[in-house]
């Protein structure tokens, strides 16, 4: 074969192949087009992007699409809280009000506090501690302290410290909610900023099981509940909880309570500047 | 024997493996294998370009390149066929399954290149396989693929919750476990004698 015909045998080939598979996916990029709302776009582009799913859908496209659809809220965003409402809410033209801003907060004052009923020597999980007889822990409802909550946080707001509790850094906290979710052991829940005066014990031991294993256990005294003003505490199976709509932050119980079971949130709770 | 249905199937899934024993296509294996579904999401885009690009790939070989002894065109007119076919999963996963397309991301223009299909099929035309030899190939190959895709995903899921040390966490671990993998595999050479 001459050399002509072979590069015009190749090109009749190679552009023959080529125009009909681009005809082909001309014809398919319309049979299968997807018609995407350029609202879509531009409420994706005001979301911070995480993908935490701390919202409840498949990540930030997605949250996107169902607000556009208005079948998610405009405040559905946690992470980007009032700052991103705003700006979708601009964008849809629609009004948001400022929602409060919740934290996690940890109901345990265990920790190093708490005496070890094992020696675990396993995977660093609470879960798999949990499995384990109920925990390495004397109290089986205290925080088990293997930092499953730090590593669920998308934003490294969770940090174990040396008394070996998890402690939230407040303004990398983005109030997801995905650490309450994470814990095996539901020590942890969000509060609202307002919300100050907390009973640090999850524990519904009796008195005397609690003062052999924790220092700072609700042992169910009701002495809190006789000195409320406001009646916002309860005592139920060997534990106070305080109603956090009637509390009025007054802390007569902290000054009361004979364990130190209760305490002011502020004290625990450490805002770090970065 | 060698040349048997049977035998072409034990070899594209297991013998040949095309990803822990022949060690193509590795970059979508260790990129998409960290969770199940993606996982088996991508096996399914691979296991059907493979077997599109076999048909494909067969009919313009034996009917457009060989008789006019063009045969020196093979790759560069198996990359149009199969950049084509990769374009068009595309848009089809995009339409029919949105959060398929973009847990896939950047690895599902990718298959393009990906020299796991490139191989099937420049093995179907050197192998002078028939029709039917081909289609099983690329069937068989993509299955294969698919099998180690789930078994690798599979596992780094679980290798989530191990303590792994700091030096080789994420990809060099995942890389360790490909080979512990590649390892059982190969034990599988001697089960068809050449």
């Amino acid at each position: 074969m001459n050399p002509v015909a072979i590069i015009a045998g190749s090109a009749v080939v190679i552009g023959g192949i080529g125009f009909l598979v681009g005809i082909i996916l001309i014809w398919a990029s319309e049979k299968f087009a997807v018609e995407v709302n350029p609202l879509v776009e531009e409420v994706n582009e005001a979301l911070p992007g995480a993908n935490c799913g701390a919202c409840g859908y498949a990540g930030c496209a997605d949250f996107a699409e169902k607000v556009v659809d208005q079948v998610a809220p405009i405040d559905g965003c946690p992470v980007g809280g009032f700052d991103v409402a705003k700006v979708i809410g601009g964008l849809l033209g629609q009004e948001v009000k400022e929602a409060e801003s919740i934290y996690p907060f940890v109901r345990c004052n265990g920790g190093i506090n708490c005496t070890d009923k094992i020696d675990y020597d396993g995977i660093e999980d609470c879960k798999a501690v949990m499995m384990l007889s109920d925990g390495e822990k004397g109290c089986s409802y205290g925080c088990i302290g293997r930092g499953t909550c730090v590593r669920a946080c998308p934003f490294n707001a969770l940090e174990m410290a040396d008394d070996r509790l998890p402690h939230v850094t407040k303004n990398l906290c983005k109030s997801c909610g995905i650490c309450v979710e994470a814990c095996p052991n539901d020590i942890l829940v969000m509060a609202r900023d307002t919300e100050q005066v907390h009973v640090l014990c999850r524990s519904h031991d009796k008195g005397k099981v609690i003062k052999a294993v924790c220092e700072f256990g609700c042992i169910g005294c009701k002495i809190c509940v006789k000195n409320c003003p406001a009646d916002a505490i309860t005592v139920t199976n060997f534990l106070a909880e305080i109603d956090q709509e009637k509390c009025t932050n007054c802390g007569q119980c902290i000054e009361n309570c004979p364990q130190k079971s209760i305490q002011i949130r502020e004290s625990v709770v450490e805002a770090v500047v970065a | 024997m060698e040349d048997s249905l049977f035998s072409i199937a034990i070899n594209g899934i297991f013998v040949k493996n095309f990803l822990l024993v022949q060690f193509l296509g590795l970059c979508s294996f260790v990129g998409v294998s960290k969770e199940t579904k993606s996982a088996a999401g991508m096996s399914a885009a691979v296991l059907f370009v493979m077997i599109m690009a076999s048909i494909a790939s067969f009919l313009i070989y034996t009917y457009l390149l060989e008789p006019f002894g063009l045969t020196f065109l093979t790759t560069i007119s198996f990359i149009i066929v199969i950049a084509f076919l990769v374009q068009l999963v595309e848009f089809i996963i995009r339409k029919f399954s949105p959060p398929l397309y973009r847990s896939l991301g950047i690895f599902l223009p990718l298959i393009t290149t990906n020299c796991a299909i490139l191989g099937v099929v420049i093995l179907n035309a050197r192998l002078d396989y028939t029709f039917v030899q081909s289609l099983f190939y690329g069937i068989s190959a993509g299955l294969g693929y698919s099998m180690v895709m789930l078994i690798m995903s599979a596992i780094r899921e679980k290798a989530n919750s191990l303590k792994v040390p700091e030096a080789i966490e994420g990809l060099p671990h995942a890389f360790f476990i490909t080979t512990l993998l590649s390892m059982a595999f190969v034990s599988y050479f001697g089960v068809i004698p050449t």
